[in-house]
């Protein structure tokens, strides 16, 4: 049978229906759990239920087989009953016209040599059956279009554009999670447990002419075929930014004893090598991988290494300054034009260079018309704004202090509060305008979530750093990869 | 299993793919010897030279910068001599002294899991200590080249250097190239080292050459 993967990940992420097989009545099951995720998290699509006894689960009528379900009434097949059953279950599903299954059931290849056997066995039924298997031993799928939460454990992440899949689930609920957190979505999620018939290139494959997804985020650890794996890899990272986050990076393999080169190229080299080859941004951290997708997510890239550092106060400036030094950005210096324009804008005492201390700034105009000044110069690249959200991080304590509302208070919290808008409103606008990156950091985003810069930041869809080093180690990895683009006469890849 | 290809066979191996190497000769006797480093012109330098012979300067079969004829043959003599069975059938290459403050390492070597590499490293006796060395997938393109001489971390090395010119980067991006092609062409290889990768007047020169096939 011909298979179409890009169907059959269609039919898996946007089912028009799914066959819960094995929904349990005992909430600590994952028959139960995946079922209450999915109503739980919305899922708009029709919900089949099967149970053996027919039993109500959360409310709801149950069906005794696969049969009852009407014909091409679902697309997809969710699995978490005992391995020896499933072969029957992909059978009955594949003749109601379903086409992919998840099957988190353990048992499999990761067991013993009888779960190996019956996993072969899995994928050939599924090969013979035209449908398409994910897992098995995975924890499930999540798909924001389609309100989707397929999944044995909880994170649910806002809508977005990022599409993870990793061989690992926990590294699926970390990066969903992180997308919580600072609201920089994802649109497709799946961890590929054994991946016995698909893995992490698949779905990947899938994303690269997925509407819905703009960044490729994967966890890899085992690479079963290194060739292949480079090869597509590399084709799909010409169409959309692809993060890598490789475990295992300090075992080394052996190799031809007798050169020095073989002694020289252990393993994570050569996987560094094969990332800057073709153009994939290798995290090393998985914070860094988060940061670099939702960067990649939602700024345009720099045409340069130019970059200004724009503070209110000075000792970010410096500290950032210090950051960029060991990346491939430059700290411009300023230009003879821009400089003048600014001293006519900042009081005397800023730091007239760059970083570009504003030093408290002059008048409520003034950090957003600096700001412009600078993303709007040809010869700046990229900016990182510091500095945002004190104002409202004092109006916080002000406003939640035993004086609020009396002694001006009320007045002046909302006006810190506005202007800390303002900022945003400001840096994510001439962004837009000038197709620049400009990337905000504070540590605010996660010691005050609620300030209300961070707010502005969330809503704005843009991504709000927690510390100014790690938006500098995005940016760098922002820049390789435009400049990486550029000398293979490449577009830049837009969010 | 492999085996080693002896030095000159190395050489004559990977020269029609552009790797630079040095004018040498390969001779069978002292008396031979003397005479093609009167031609050559002094200093020289005089190694043994078999298939079964990879570590040359472990065992001592290299002498350094000999200026006159006598040394020469004496060199050579001394050489023979230290010849040992297994070795084989061995020859004495003479082959210009090169005197280089810079030495690169640039070689091929087979990954069990992604195949062919091409690397570059910082080269000389520190090198598995230094551990300055970039990697690439084969094939390489010349974008590719540049991008592995520009990523490696010594970059002080490539610039002008106690007097001597900078790395002439074309000529760099050309060996690591024709690594690359060299390894395409010829599937049976499992690695190649050019170490040392000398840099002289600018100008990157093979100095030694070890190919193993598989």
């Amino acid at each position: 049978m011909v298979t179409n993967r890009n169907e059959q990940f269609k039919a898996l992420f946007d089912p028009a229906g799914v066959i819960v097989a094995g929904a349990s009545t005992h909430p600590g099951k994952f028959g139960f759990v995946v079922l209450h995720n999915m109503i739980t998290c919305g899922y708009a699509g029709r919900i089949f239920a099967t149970n053996r006894d027919g039993s109500e689960v959360l409310g709801r009528p149950t069906l005794t087989s696969i049969a009852e379900v009407p014909d091409g009434a679902a697309d997809l097949l969710f699995v978490c009953t005992p391995a020896s059953t499933n072969a029957e279950l992909l059978t009955a599903a594949a003749a109601k016209g379903v086409r992919a299954a998840f099957i988190a059931s353990a048992g499999y290849g990761e067991a013993d040599d009888e779960g190996q056997r019956r996993q072969d066995e899995l994928v050939e039924l599924a090969d013979s059956l035209g449908m398409l298997i994910v897992g098995p031993n995975g924890q499930g799928l999540v798909s924001t279009p389609s309100s989707l939460c397929a999944q044995i454990v909880a994170p649910y992440p806002p809508t977005g554009h990022i599409g993870i899949a990793s061989q690992s689930g926990n590294f699926v609920s970390s990066f969903m999670n992180l997308a919580s957190q600072c609201g920089v979505g994802v649109s497709r999620a799946v961890s590929v447990g054994n991946a016995a018939q698909v893995g992490v290139l698949d779905a990947l494959e899938f994303f690269a002419d997925d509407p819905h997804t703009s960044v490729g985020l994967l966890y890899v650890e085992g690479i079963p075929d290194g060739k292949q794996f480079a090869q597509r890899m590399a084709a799909v990272a010409q169409r959309m930014p692809v993060v890598v986050l490789k475990g295992g990076t300090t075992a080394s393999g052996a190799r031809a004893a007798a050169s020095h080169t073989g002694s020289l190229a252990t393993d994570d080299l050569v996987f560094d090598g094969m990332c800057a080859q073709y153009g994939i941004v290798r995290a090393r951290t998985l914070t860094e991988a988060f940061d670099c997708a939702a960067t990649l997510a939602t700024q345009p890239m720099p045409s340069g290494p130019r970059t200004a550092v724009v503070t209110t106060v000075g000792g970010w400036g410096v500290v950032t300054a210090d950051a960029l030094a060991n990346t491939r950005l430059e700290l411009t210096a300023l230009p003879a034009d821009l400089r003048a324009e600014l001293d006519g804008l900042l009081p005397p005492r800023w730091s007239r260079n760059n970083p570009i201390d504003m030093a408290g700034g002059e008048t409520k105009d003034t950090v957003p018309a600096v700001l412009r000044a600078v993303a709007g110069h040809p010869e700046i690249d990229a900016v990182i704004l510091l500095g945002v959200g004190i104002q409202s991080n004092q109006g916080s304590l002000e406003r939640n202090g035993p004086f609020y509302p009396d002694h001006g208070l009320e007045r002046i919290v909302a006006f810190h509060e506005r202007q800390d808008r303002r900022y945003i409103e400001t840096a994510v606008s001439v962004s837009a305008e000038f197709a620049k990156p400009v990337l905000i950091a504070t540590e605010l985003a996660t010691a005050d979530p609620d300030n209300a810069a961070v707010l502005a930041m969330r809503e704005s869809g843009k991504y709000c750093f927690p510390s100014a080093e790690r938006a500098v180690v995005a940016l760098d990895q922002l820049h390789a990869l435009a400049s990486w683009r550029q000398r293979r006469g490449l577009e830049p890849l837009a969010p | 299993m492999t085996s080693t290809l002896s030095e000159a066979q190395s050489k004559e191996l990977l020269a029609p793919f552009g790797v630079p190497f040095l004018p040498e000769r390969l001779v069978t006797s002292s008396i031979e010897a003397g005479v093609a480093a009167g031609e050559i012109g002094f200093p020289v330098v005089v190694k043994l030279c078999g298939e079964a012979i990879a570590h040359k300067t472990e065992r001592g079969l290299v002498k350094l910068g000999l200026r006159t004829e006598v040394d020469v043959v004496a060199a050579a003599e001394e050489l023979f001599a230290a010849a040992r069975p297994e070795d084989g059938s061995v020859q004495v290459l003479i082959a210009p002294m090169v005197t280089a403050t810079r030495e690169f390492i640039a070689g091929m070597v087979v990954d069990p899991q992604f195949g062919a590499t091409v690397l570059l490293g910082v080269g000389g006796i520190l090198a598995e200590a230094i551990s300055d060395v970039v990697i690439r997938l084969v094939p390489i393109t010349l974008v590719d080249a540049f991008e592995m001489i520009d990523s490696l971390g010594s970059q002080a090395l490539l610039a002008p250097f106690r007097g001597e010119p900078a790395v002439d980067r074309v000529a760099l991006a050309e060996v690591l190239l024709a690594l690359s092609n060299a390894a395409v062409a010829t599937p049976v290889l499992a690695s190649i080292d050019l170490n040392p990768l000398m840099i002289a007047d600018g100008r990157p020169i093979a100095v030694d050459a070890l190919v193993e096939m598989n």
